[in-house]
């Protein structure tokens, strides 16, 4: 918990194990892996390898929109699982998830086949990753395992980095197509919640910038496996998708910049960014009219909205980067962020890249596999071009590969929490009475019951796209929804008038 | 009832002593269930004349939920009822979980109805209390006296100790209690002074000082234990004195575990230094 001067180096605990006993936002590894980072792919049919209750809430939950082709293949409404039981406890699950595979191979012919184990596979110590090599020699499609068991890491934030590292290995530059546009980039960490994929898709598309590949909103395994042929990455969510760009950049030379799409100005800045990279007179042009054209219509709606919800108070507990950026979004109206904090982040989301030097690896890092990444070998993938226009552009102060945190950018004298509580929870609202709270749904009702609105910032429950610049005036339109209104200040607990269970003692002799 | 759990480290002689003395409660008119908890099925084998078990969890497997008692339970020498609980191959998923899914089975199915008029139960568990699993029989009450087997070798009693260590944790919640060490002589110097002493620091006895036997190895080639194989022999009596002291222990305490220092230095005073 820190103070914020943005003027000083501060530095914050984060990425430490939760107290026992504390109520925590956090969830746990497997959902990093299979719920975040995977989930959002259509086409990998994603086996969960354990208990049914595990695979029930990897179903559908986060809202991953996605856009498949007439007749393509689309998992993501369904939800697969060995559904282990106690025999399969005592006697080993392989067999099972092998059987488990081959039905589902059968029944929908994917192109690839992920398996996902929850706890009890890796206390038994059933080997996925044998049975998905034995398997992608059976069924002759790609097949690979995580080992993102619940309680690997200190939050989810170890299953990001598990699928990071899984994605690379056994997808990652194994197909290599020709060029498919004139200015090629990736896009990683965006998951295409509520649809926020589709604005920064249509918008590219417009400019001419080809989208190769998302990390992994409305993504394909087809795409992912040519995302090395991309002239740029582009980083959205940092915490989660970080190291598959650094690993890229390491192996294939091609550069990564921190982008943000949330909040009209940052999605404005980020096009922008964009065309700077690219030098090209004709995408910049497109670029800059783009720009102009949507501003307009955002800027009307945000002085509209930003009269009726000016100075408000806004709190934010979430992610593990959205926290930072719904910022722009709160700032752009006007609306002061008092408190704000990751539930999964690590030290360089909060401090910026800078620290990363200093941040101390504990052993619960130590726990998760950090790949050893080559230069490759392969003399027409090295983008030689690439490096030295890198080298070209930061001559002229362009920043590559870089990420200055959640801090400096909020005011002096604001809270910063990481891993806030439950308790915690509580008793900021009751010093801060903030208009309105940004976390997600385990704590929605208990802030509502507040009388303070609470926007869920996972899944946006049944709102989005947030961004760009059509999303940005949805989220305009949201913010005066649930603050230029006198309901939540009207509606009383039940309970504060009548007790909600009356009770009497009867004693009979 | 008696409900009674072997331990010791592996190889130290658990499911021949345990059979044996089991042999000698047979004759001596006791009513014996034997629980074999070793996924290697072999904890009943001199008592059933040879590896003829089905075992629990096996059945589990093939009959699904229409298992009956008499498909799990096989009687042996002197009408001694024999289970083995079973489990996976080398390597392969949890033992310790099939160790209480089989005890548990075993209840709901009624293996200690009134009926059999059981006198003792017998947990022949594998190796150390390596997990929660293994740990099954000492708890809930489910075995209420443990003797640990051991010799004079020094990882013998570590094992021993170690698992006065998991008996002390479920002590103090439960019923369970350290009833003795059988020591399983391996001709070690000094070995009975030793083990007594080892039995005294940690508050309990040595209950029996089985000596080594060639005769053993022969009643075990030919499937049999001692007791039936060659009654006359002194081994045989060796086991009849120890089921005798079984029968008429009242020692029950809560062990306290040596460090490993004080473990040392009981060697280092009656064995290798002299």
């Amino acid at each position: 918990m820190i103070i914020n001067d943005p003027e000083k180096d501060q530095e914050i605990q984060a990425n430490v194990r939760t107290v026992p006993g504390i109520i925590t936002q956090r969830g746990c590894t497997y959902a990093g892996c299979r719920g975040v980072v995977l989930g959002p792919t259509r086409d990998i049919l994603q086996i969960v390898h354990g208990p049914i209750g595990c695979s029930f809430y990897a179903w559908l939950t986060r809202r991953n929109q996605s856009a498949p082709a007439e007749g393509e293949g689309n998992f993501i409404p369904y939800s697969f699982s060995t559904d282990m039981q106690d025999e399969n406890i005592v006697f080993g699950g392989e067999v099972k998830l092998k059987e488990a595979m081959r039905e589902a191979f059968e029944m929908f012919s994917p192109k690839a086949i992920a398996i996902f184990s929850t706890c009890p596979v890796g206390l038994i110590g059933d080997d996925v990753h044998a049975v998905a090599r034995e398997m992608k020699e059976e069924l002759g499609i790609n097949c690979f395992g995580f080992s993102c068991e619940g309680y690997r890491g200190v939050s989810q934030s170890a299953g990001h980095h598990i699928a990071n590292n899984q994605i690379f290995k056994h997808v990652l530059g194994t197909d290599n197509p020709t060029r498919k546009g004139k200015f090629q980039v990736n896009l990683l960490g965006e998951y295409n919640i509520g649809g926020d994929a589709f604005e920064i898709e249509r918008l590219f598309e417009e400019a001419g910038i080809t989208l190769i590949s998302s990390f992994s909103g409305n993504s394909t395994v087809e795409s992912m496996a040519y995302a090395h042929i991309a002239d740029l990455n582009m980083v959205m969510c940092h915490r989660s998708i970080n190291y598959i760009a650094e690993m890229m950049e390491v192996k294939y030379g091609i550069p990564w910049i921190k982008v943000n799409f949330v909040g009209a100005k940052s999605a404005a800045k980020s096009l922008k960014k964009i065309a700077e990279y690219f030098g090209d007179a004709e995408l910049t042009a497109k670029v800059d009219a783009i720009v102009e054209r949507e501003m307009a219509k955002s800027e009307a709606v945000r002085e509209a909205v930003k009269a009726k919800v000016e100075g408000k108070v806004a709190m934010m507990f979430v992610g593990g980067s959205r926290a930072h950026h719904y910022q722009d979004l709160f700032e752009e109206l006007g609306i002061h962020v008092v408190s704000a904090g990751y539930e999964f982040a690590h030290r360089d989301d909060y401090e910026g890249r800078k620290v990363i030097p200093d941040i101390k690896i504990d052993a619960d890092t130590r726990n998760i596999e950090e790949l050893e990444v080559e230069k490759t070998e392969d003399a027409e993938l090295w983008r030689e071009d690439l490096v030295a226009k890198k080298a070209a552009l930061e001559e002229t102060g362009y920043t590559f590969a870089d990420y200055e945190g959640m801090m400096p950018q909020m005011k002096k004298n604001s809270l910063v929490i990481d891993d806030i509580n439950h308790w915690e929870t509580e008793k900021l609202i009751e010093f801060y009475k903030p208009d309105v709270f940004c976390a997600g749904i385990k704590e929605k009702y208990v802030v509502q019951k507040f009388g303070i609105p609470l926007k869920q910032l996972h899944n946006y429950d049944a709102g989005g796209p947030y961004t760009c610049f059509e999303g940005a005036i949805n989220f305009y339109y949201e913010m005066q929804r649930m603050l230029d209104t006198k309901i939540w200040k009207l509606v009383d607990a039940p309970w504060k008038s009548e007790p909600e269970i009356v009770g009497s003692m009867t004693i009979e002799a | 009832m008696r409900k009674i759990a072997i331990y010791g480290k592996g190889g130290i002689g658990k499911s021949t002593t345990t059979q044996n003395t089991v042999a000698g409660l047979v004759k001596m008119g006791k009513n014996v269930l034997v629980v074999g908890c070793d996924p290697k099925a072999d904890s009943t084998r001199l008592l059933l004349g040879g590896l003829a078990q089905k075992t629990v969890l096996d059945t589990l497997r093939e009959e699904g939920e229409d298992v009956e008692i008499d498909d799990v339970i096989k009687r042996g020498y002197g009408d001694v009822r024999c289970v083995e609980s079973g489990g996976p191959e080398p390597g392969v998923g949890c033992a310790g979980r099939g160790i209480i899914t089989s005890i548990n089975l075993l209840e709901q199915l009624g293996a200690w109805d009134a009926k059999y008029e059981t006198d003792y139960t017998f947990y022949d568990v594998l190796g150390d209390v390596v997990c929660g699993g293994f740990a099954m029989p000492i708890r809930d009450g489910k075995a209420e006296e443990i003797y640990i087997v051991v010799s004079g070798e020094m990882m013998a009693m570590y094992a021993a100790n170690n698992i006065c260590k998991g008996i002390k944790k479920y002590a103090q919640a439960g019923t369970v209690r350290l009833g003795g060490l059988i020591c399983n002589s391996r001709k070690v110097d000094n070995e009975q002074e030793m083990i007594e002493q080892l039995a005294a620091k940690l508050g309990t006895q040595m209950i029996h000082f089985v000596p080594r036997d060639n005769m053993v190895q022969q009643a075990e080639i030919n499937r049999k234990t001692v007791i039936e194989f060659a009654p006359e022999h002194p081994q045989a009596a060796e086991y009849a004195a120890l089921a005798a002291k079984i029968d008429a222990n009242e020692m029950f305490i809560i062990p306290n575990p040596l460090e490993i220092e004080e473990l040392e230095k009981l060697l280092i005073d009656f064995g290798i230094a002299n």
